[in-house]
C-alpha cells in the first residue's frame, strides 16, 4: 500500500506540511479563509534540532501491528485497507492510543477525543496534502516493500 | 551610519487578509527579511534586506506576498538614472569596485528579437513533426578533411573525435563553487537522460559525478583548478576557457568563504583560500601558445576527445576564431556579452563585449570564407532564452548552443542577481548546506529534462514549418532568416535580408 514517507535529507523545516494538513482537515477550499487567525493542530509534525540543523516530518506510519488499535478500549481506532482511522463517535478520549503510539502521531483534539493522519482519504485529490504541498519533495506518497 | 543614502529597490507587500502567520517566509529567507511578532501573531517584513528573489512569494501557501519595485524615486533625469546615482553613493561609501551577477541587464539591442523565421506556403511543403521523422541530432567536432584509403583502396572509416548530442543544446560552464552540489547533480543527471552534455566550469569535477563523465565536458581555465589526469579521462570533451561573455578580459575570484571541504578537494586548493583565476592563461600569449595547450590536452587524452576553446565575443572575434580553428581545436565556443556569471565587476559586465548574434554571424562567415568551417564546430552562448533563439542561432551558423541562465531558471533561479552574496535562497548559487538542501536534484533534473524536451518539440515544429527535417539542413541557412528594424550594416554583418526582400 502507498504510505507517506519522509526524507530528512530534503526537509527544509518550513512547516508548510503542518499547515496543508490543518487546511485539509477543515474541508474548506480557501486556505487563507480556513486558517486565518486559527491556531493549528495538525496531524503531521516537524521534528527539528536547530543546533544539528536537521528536521523531518512525522506522521502516522499506519503500522502493520498498530499499538494504538490494539490498545483502543472502545474500538474507535480501526484499520481498513491499511489505513488506520478514528471513529469520532466511539472515541471517549481515554488517550491510551496517545500514550501507546511510539511515534507520537495520535493527538488529542479540542473536543476531548483524538485525531490522527488518515492519509487524506476524505479529500478527493488522492495525494495527501502534506505530500502535494511539500516544496522540496521531502515528503512522498509511495509504495515501498 | 546616520545618513542612509540607499532606499530599498523593492517593497514586500503582505496582504494581511490572506497571511495566516505560518512563518514559512520567515524560515525560508536567508536574508532575514521576515520576522514574527509573537504578541500580535503577525509576520512583518524589512524591505531593506530583500533581494527580490521571490522565494517567499513562491512558497507562501496563501499567496499573501508580492514584491514590487519601489515608487520612491529621484527627480526625473534622463542622464542620471537612479542606478547611476546609487552606484555613485555605494562607491563613495565603500571605495570598491561594484560587483554584479548574472548577465548584462541593460537595454542593448537583442538581435534575436529582430530576426524572424521563414515558413513554407503553397510552393514547398511543410513537415508535420508528429507524423514524420525529424532529426535534431548533432555531432560536434572537426570533420574529416578528406577521404583516406588504405593500400587496397578501401576507405579508412576512422573519424575525428565527435560529441553526439540528441539535440543542439548543452548546459554551459558553471563551476562547482559558483553553483551548488545539488545544482551540478541536477545538470549532470539531466544531461545523461537527455543525451546531451553539461560543463564543469573551472571548478573541477566532484568525485561523485565521475559516473556522469560520458555526458560531461571538463574545463581547463586559467586557474587550472581541479585539473588532473582522472579529470581529463572522465570527460567526453575538454574545454579550454580563454574568456567569458560576462567578463571578457577578466579572471575569476571565488571567495574563500565558499571554499569548504568539498569544494577544496574538488578544486585542489586549501579550505578557505580564495580561488583566483588569472585574467590570462599565463602560458598563452599567442595562437601558437594556445596550440600547445590544445595539443597537450589531446596528447593527454590520446586524441580520443574533442578539445573546445571558449572565448568571449569581443571586437575582433572572427579573426580570433580563425586562429583558434587553425590551432587544432575541434570546437569553438563563443560567449556573448549577455552571458551570465556568478560574480563580475559591474562595469565589465555591462560595457565589454559584443552581441552573440553579431559575433556568431561574423565567425561563421569568416570561417566559411577561409574554407575552414568544417575544421571546427561552433557553439553560441550567452543569452539563449528559448527554442526560437536556438533555431535562429543555428540558422546564423552555430552547430549547437550552450544555455546557462535558462537552465538555472528551470532549477528555480528568479534572476535576483545576487549570486555573488552566496546566500541563494533557491539552493543554486550557494555553498551553505541548509540552502543547498533546498534544491532537491530529483526535482531539479526532471525540470531540466522537461525544459529541454519542450524546446526540442518546438525546434522540430519550427523546422517542420520551414520544410526542413534535419537540423543539419538548417545550419548556416541564413535564407531562413529575415531582419526587422535593422539597418544595412547590421543586416550585412548578420548576413541576412530584411523582411520583405
Amino acid at each position: 500500500m502507498k504510505r507517506v514517507y519522509v526524507n530528512e535529507k530534503w526537509c527544509l523545516g518550513c512547516h508548510l506540511c503542518e499547515y496543508y494538513c490543518a487546511f485539509a482537515a477543515t474541508g474548506k477550499d480557501d486556505m487563507a479563509r480556513a486558517l486565518k487567525g486559527v491556531k493549528i493542530n495538525p496531524r503531521i509534525h516537524i521534528e527539528e534540532d536547530t543546533a544539528e540543523k536537521i528536521s523531518f516530518a512525522v506522521s502516522c506510519r499506519h503500522c502493520t501491528e498498530p499499538y494504538c488499535v490494539k490498545g483502543c478500549i472502545t474500538g474507535a481506532l480501526s484499520k481498513t485497507d491499511g489505513v488506520i482511522s478514528v471513529d469520532k463517535d466511539k472515541c471517549i478520549g481515554c488517550y491510551t492510543c496517545v500514550l501507546s503510539c511510539p511515534y507520537g502521531c495520535v493527538q488529542p483534539t479540542e473536543d476531548g477525543i483524538v485525531q490522527k493522519c488518515e492519509l487524506c482519504v476524505a479529500t478527493t485529490e488522492g495525494t495527501p496534502r502534506c505530500v502535494a504541498g511539500c516544496p522540496n519533495s521531502a515528503i512522498v506518497f509511495e509504495e515501498r516493500l | 551610519m546616520a545618513v542612509n543614502y540607499i532606499y530599498p529597490d523593492c517593497e514586500v507587500v503582505r496582504n494581511y487578509d490572506r497571511c495566516i502567520s505560518c512563518r514559512a517566509c520567515e524560515r525560508q529567507c536567508a536574508n532575514e527579511v521576515h520576522s514574527y511578532i509573537e504578541e500580535e501573531n503577525k509576520v512583518v517584513s524589512n524591505d531593506a534586506e530583500c533581494v527580490d528573489c521571490h522565494r517567499c512569494v513562491s512558497i507562501c501557501p496563501t499567496r499573501a506576498l508580492k514584491i514590487v519595485p519601489t515608487d520612491h524615486n529621484f527627480k526625473a533625469n534622463a542622464s542620471w538614472s537612479k542606478t547611476n546615482i546609487y552606484e555613485v553613493y555605494k562607491q563613495a561609501e565603500s571605495g570598491g569596485v561594484l560587483l554584479s551577477s548574472m548577465g548584462n541587464p541593460n537595454a542593448f539591442p537583442i538581435y534575436w528579437d529582430k530576426i524572424l523565421l521563414n515558413a513554407s506556403q503553397v510552393t514547398n511543403p511543410s513537415i508535420d513533426p508528429l507524423r514524420e521523422p525529424m532529426e535534431t541530432r548533432v555531432y560536434l567536432g572537426a570533420k574529416n578533411q578528406e577521404v583516406k584509403r588504405d593500400a587496397d583502396g578501401r576507405v579508412i572509416p576512422e573519424m575525428t573525435p565527435q560529441l553526439k548530442l540528441s539535440m543542439p543544446v548543452m548546459f554551459s560552464a558553471m563551476s562547482y563553487g559558483s553553483i551548488s552540489y545539488n545544482a551540478h547533480e541536477s545538470l549532470a543527471r539531466a544531461s545523461q537522460e537527455l543525451g546531451i552534455f553539461y560543463n564543469t566550469g573551472e571548478g573541477g569535477l566532484h568525485e561523485d559525478f565521475y559516473q556522469y563523465g560520458a555526458n560531461t565536458i571538463v574545463q581547463v581555465a586559467s586557474g587550472r583548478f581541479g585539473v588532473h589526469r582522472g579529470y581529463l579521462d572522465a570527460a567526453a570533451a575538454v574545454e579550454i576557457k580563454m574568456g567569458q561573455g560576462a567578463k571578457p578580459g577578466i579572471g575569476g575570484h571565488l571567495p574563500g568563504a565558499k571554499i569548504g571541504e568539498d569544494v577544496s578537494r574538488t578544486r585542489m586548493i586549501p579550505v578557505g583560500s580564495d580561488a583566483i583565476s588569472p585574467a590570462p592563461h599565463h602560458d598563452i600569449y599567442s595562437i601558437e601558445d594556445l596550440r600547445q595547450l590544445v595539443f597537450s590536452l589531446k596528447e593527454a587524452t590520446a586524441y580520443t576527445k574533442p578539445v573546445i576553446v571558449k572565448i568571449a565575443a569581443v571586437h575582433n572575434v572572427a579573426a580570433i576564431a580563425s586562429g583558434i580553428a587553425r590551432s587544432g581545436a575541434d570546437i569553438i565556443s563563443i560567449d556573448g556579452f549577455r552571458g551570465g556569471t556568478g560574480a563580475a565587476p559591474t562595469r565589465i559586465r555591462d560595457n565589454v563585449g559584443i552581441p552573440i548574434e553579431m559575433a556568431l554571424a561574423a565567425v561563421d562567415t569568416r570561417l566559411r570564407e577561409e574554407g575552414i568551417r568544417d575544421r571546427v564546430s561552433v557553439l553560441a552562448a550567452g543569452s539563449i532564452r528559448n527554442s526560437a533563439d536556438v533555431v535562429k542561432a543555428i540558422a546564423l551558423g552555430a552547430d549547437a548552443v550552450y544555455i546557462g541562465t535558462a537552465a538555472l531558471l528551470a532549477l528555480g533561479c528568479h534572476l535576483c542577481r545576487t549570486c555573488n552574496v552566496g546566500k541563494c535562497n533557491w539552493g543554486i548559487a550557494t555553498q551553505v548546506p541548509e540552502l543547498v538542501r533546498r534544491l532537491n536534484p530529483d526535482v531539479g533534473y526532471k525540470r531540466l529534462v522537461n525544459l529541454m524536451t519542450a524546446w526540442n518539440h518546438e525546434i522540430e515544429e519550427m523546422m517542420g514549418g520551414m520544410g526542413i527535417n534535419s537540423i543539419e539542413s538548417l545550419k548556416g541557412n541564413r535564407l531562413m532568416l529575415r531582419g526587422v528594424g535593422l539597418n544595412e550594416k547590421e543586416l550585412s554583418i548578420l548576413g541576412i535580408k530584411h523582411a520583405g526582400e
